[in-house]
């Protein structure tokens, strides 16, 4: 299962390919700079003193001279860190309000994202898409970006949407409508998960997002809008899915499941993963996957479904024809 | 005094126990209301839960210690993190922190207890039984039919996931109920305090001539009853909600998460101080007494501590840059936490002062003083990054703020308790600490500290979030958490040598005497360990240091104080 991740870069956050996170990493880079030169002259002051100031063997029993203070080094000492405070601060407001109050170009993408126990689902109100787990986004260039824009919402617990590479990490909190934008200027997979602890699976809530070219996320928004094709194959498999507890949760269009508690399974067989991002979306692992999630994702909230080998093989080989 | 014909009933009503000597032992120490005692008691007690949750420490980092670890479940594994953290700071900073001010307070300013001993066992006993009903909840969480299981919220127990749509059983109630006792234990504590330090000082204390840690005491038990109301609030609020329908923070019912979060760190980050203040306080007397110098700058000491619990109540924000504020809320919680850096910084070269021309003594107390000055040095600083809001977007909930807090609370706080313990060790027992096992103990645990915790600050940048209980191979992740995974062994080596060190010096250690390291606080003047009375006659100080002037007739303290 955990080969899923190994093709993709580490998400270091000194690695931004998106504004956002370029900004953040210049100011990181400044205040580390900063912070760095303090260390080594008050590291170097205090292992002087160490040195320089121990007890020698031969030494008499005498104490030393008893210095109580001095008041202008305690002011000289006392305005330098005063001043240092200052220059960060003016430093942190200005990233904070450029990163905070950006302005939004006209053809900027729009997606809703509503984080679940423990799951994302995206939303792209202007495009009719509705996907889980793998957010696809159209490469931005510099003299015409084209950033997305963020809505986040809780459908239950505090979550926090965090993708190292593209952007810091904003909260997703229910009742409350929070916003974060990225503009990639980078073609590729960036892994991201949830930050802030949301129960049981947190640690499997993984979320990918996949930079494409405008021309190849046209092509995929087209492709998203096509319900999927028909085939008599599988009519079984279809048949199950549409007459057990499935529907209650998924939704695959024209058919009757239109349940929105789990993800979206319209066009399951585009994403690259399953389950948030514990297994690759193979046959294979759905199938593991539909009988019991809890075998790859202990705590999950999907039941397993009990079906049966000669079901669960025709649910899944219906499944299989969800592109 | 009252107190000394209560205390004749029970010595004449309990002959037939004294006559038992393991029973009457317990019951001289279950009755007792010696300030000496209740602190040996809390910092014991606090001692015994170090141990268990450093032990659910060492499973979690059995856990992570590969990809795809499969040590323990997910379930377990969040229950570890959410007793781990809630044990290590309401079950064993605050009480070994408050059993030194127990014990060392009333000795410092001469006096004979507390202003009110019965109030400090009552707080005392609260404490342990509310800390008792932490762990209970591994039992009775659930009800014994369900197997039992223990909170898994997260110390800081983020709504909604405290409420009973998403936490079922009664394992948060536990939670909730366990942090309530302990802190009504502590706020009785505080009160006594500040009541002992203004109204119980020996002739000749002007509160200008009290030892630092009196002073550091006073200040953070003021801010103890600030900072503590507003979580028994939240934890009277979370209850109503959980009981009585009520919807604080019930969002499905058009409550607040975010309100939780305000109450929590108003409390949480003045907490911080709580309990690094009293690091602090160990530091500014060991220190001096290490370095056979004054302290530099007692004044500027003082003012700076007051000066950091004042900040300390407009920062706590700094744990929300992420939930979405303004960019001018931001900002001005950036500037207030980057300000608490201006007196921190002042307390530490205060402390390069003290050493600065002295004849500097390396033993295990100086040792670990010295290596809380570099580490806290460090936290200060990766905490100045932190403040940065943008730079906090980033590393926020990740292992980044792991590695930082931890370097505060065991490179600063844990180092100093055990720099304390090595100093106030041979007055509490009269017996010294072997110096050749605390070096083990101090090299050791300082290996380790750094091993597991100098590489978590990477491991948050390249991306890992806090609070995971597995990772993927691939992600640049595994090497960082073998090594930290291996600092948590040699941590637990390092502790094993400190209780090999207590228990055999308890057993025979050498006799130390009233003043082994050559001091000049009051508590040095008594006896090791002192008599019930602490003092046969009420001292009387001229000075900080009154056994300097004792020792140094011919250049006294008080001709320059």
């Amino acid at each position: 299962m955990g080969d899923s991740n190994s093709k993709i870069p580490v998400s270091s956050v000194f690695d931004p390919v998106s504004t956002p996170a370029h900004e953040i990493n210049v100011i990181a880079l400044f205040s580390i700079g900063i912070t760095a030169v303090i260390f080594v002259i008050v590291g170097g002051l205090l292992t002087y003193a160490i040195v320089r100031f121990r007890r020698h063997p031969g030494d008499d029993d005498r104490e030393p001279p008893q210095v109580y203070g001095s008041n202008p080094i305690e002011f000289a000492w006392t305005t330098v860190p005063v001043l240092i405070v200052l220059v960060l601060f003016l430093t942190t407001a200005r990233t904070i309000y450029q990163v905070q109050a950006p302005t939004r170009p006209p053809d900027a993408i729009s997606v809703r994202v509503i984080a679940h126990q423990w799951w994302w689902e995206f939303r792209y109100p202007d495009l009719g898409i509705v996907t889980a787990n793998e957010l696809h986004v159209p490469l931005s260039d510099r003299q015409s970006p084209t950033p997305t824009f963020l809505a986040l919402e809780s459908a239950d617990v505090a979550h926090s949407f965090w993708v190292p590479r593209l952007a810091g990490k904003t909260d997703v909190i229910p009742n409350r409508k929070n916003e974060m934008w990225i503009d990639p200027h980078v073609a590729g997979t960036y892994l991201g998960q949830c930050a802030e602890y949301c129960g049981t699976e947190h640690g499997l809530m993984l979320l990918r997002v996949i930079v494409e070219p405008r021309a190849d996320f046209d092509r995929w928004v087209a492709a998203q809008k096509q319900p999927p094709a028909v085939d008599a194959s599988v009519a079984h498999g279809r048949q199950i899915f549409e007459s057990t507890a499935c529907v209650n949760c998924h939704t695959i269009q024209g058919t009757a499941a239109v349940g929105r508690f789990g993800p979206d399974l319209t066009h399951l067989m585009t994403r690259v993963t399953i389950g948030a991002g514990v297994a690759m979306n193979t046959r294979d692992h759905l199938r593991v996957w539909v009988d019991d999630p809890n075998v790859m994702k202990p705590g999950a909230l999907m039941p397993a479904m009990n079906l049966g080998d000669k079901d669960l093989d025709d649910l899944v080989a219906y499944l299989a024809t969800l592109h | 005094m009252a107190g000394s014909i209560d205390h004749e009933i029970p010595l004449s009503a309990t002959d037939d126990l004294q006559s038992l000597p393991v029973l009457g032992k317990l019951h001289e120490w279950v009755v007792t209301v010696d300030h000496k005692r209740l602190g040996i008691m809390y910092i014991a007690g606090g001692l015994v839960f170090f141990l268990v949750a450093g032990l659910q420490a060492a499973t979690i980092r059995l856990q992570l210690a590969f990809p795809d670890g499969n040590i323990v479940s997910p379930q377990v594994f969040n229950r570890l993190m959410t007793v781990h953290g809630t044990a290590m700071v309401f079950l064993v900073g605050m009480p070994i922190l408050t059993g030194f001010f127990n014990y060392l307070v009333p000795l410092m300013v001469g006096a004979r207890d507390l202003a009110f001993p019965r109030l400090n066992a009552f707080g005392f006993w609260l404490w342990l039984f509310g800390s008792l009903l932490l762990y209970f909840s591994y039992i009775a969480g659930d009800g014994l039919y369900g197997a039992g299981s223990a909170p898994d919220v997260g110390w800081f127990a983020y709504a909604p996931l405290t409420e009973l749509p998403f936490s079922r059983g009664n394992s948060t109630d536990y939670w909730i109920l366990s942090i309530l006792l302990t802190s009504v234990g502590t706020t009785a504590t505080a009160i006594n305090l500040i009541a002992t330090a203004f109204c119980m000082r020996c002739e000749g204390m002007t509160l200008n001539k009290m030892p630092v840690l009196v002073w550091l005491a006073i200040v953070v038990a003021f801010m103890m009853i600030v900072a503590l109301p507003p979580l028994s609030a939240a934890q009277a609020m979370l209850l109503a909600d959980r009981f009585l329908g009520a919807h604080f923070f019930d969002t499905q019912a058009g409550g607040s998460a975010i309100l939780w979060q305000h109450f929590f760190w108003i409390f949480g980050h003045p907490e911080v101080y709580i309990l690094v203040i009293p690091a602090f306080a160990f530091a500014s007397e060991i220190i001096p007494v290490f370095s056979r110098k004054v302290i530099f700058g007692y004044s500027v000491m003082v003012a700076a501590s007051c000066g950091i619990a004042f900040i300390s109540m407009s920062v706590w924000a700094h744990h929300m840059f992420s939930v979405g504020m303004t960019p001018a809320g931001n900002s001005f919680f950036a500037a207030s936490s980057m300000m608490v850096g201006v007196p921190t910084g002042i307390k530490i070269f205060n402390w390069l002062g003290t050493m600065w021309g002295g004849k500097l003594r390396f033993q295990v107390p100086m040792l670990f003083s010295l290596a809380f000055l570099f580490q806290f040095l460090i936290a200060g600083l990766t905490g100045i990054m932190l403040a940065v809001a943008p730079f906090d977007w980033q590393t926020t909930d990740t292992y980044f703020v792991v590695a930082h807090f931890h370097y505060v609370l065991v490179g600063a706080i844990v180092f100093m308790i055990f720099a304390a313990i090595y100093y106030w060790f041979p007055k509490v027992t009269g017996r010294m600490l072997s110096e050749k096992l605390g070096q083990w103990h101090f090299w050791l645990f300082l290996i380790g500290f750094h091993m597991t915790f100098d590489t978590m600050h990477f491991s948050g940048l390249r991306g890992m979030p806090r609070r995971i209980y597995t990772y993927q191979p691939g992600r640049g992740l595994e090497t960082l958490n073998l090594i930290e995974s291996i600092g948590a062994l040699v941590q637990g080596i390092g502790v094993l040598f400190f209780v090999i060190n207590v228990v055999r010096s308890l057993r025979s250690g050498e006799v130390a005497g009233d003043d082994p390291w050559d001091a000049w606080t009051l508590e040095w003047s008594t006896t090791s360990p002192p008599p019930e009375y602490n003092f046969a006659t009420p001292p009387v100080v001229r000075s900080r240091r009154p056994l300097w002037d004792l020792k140094h007739p011919e250049d006294p303290d008080w001709k320059y104080e």
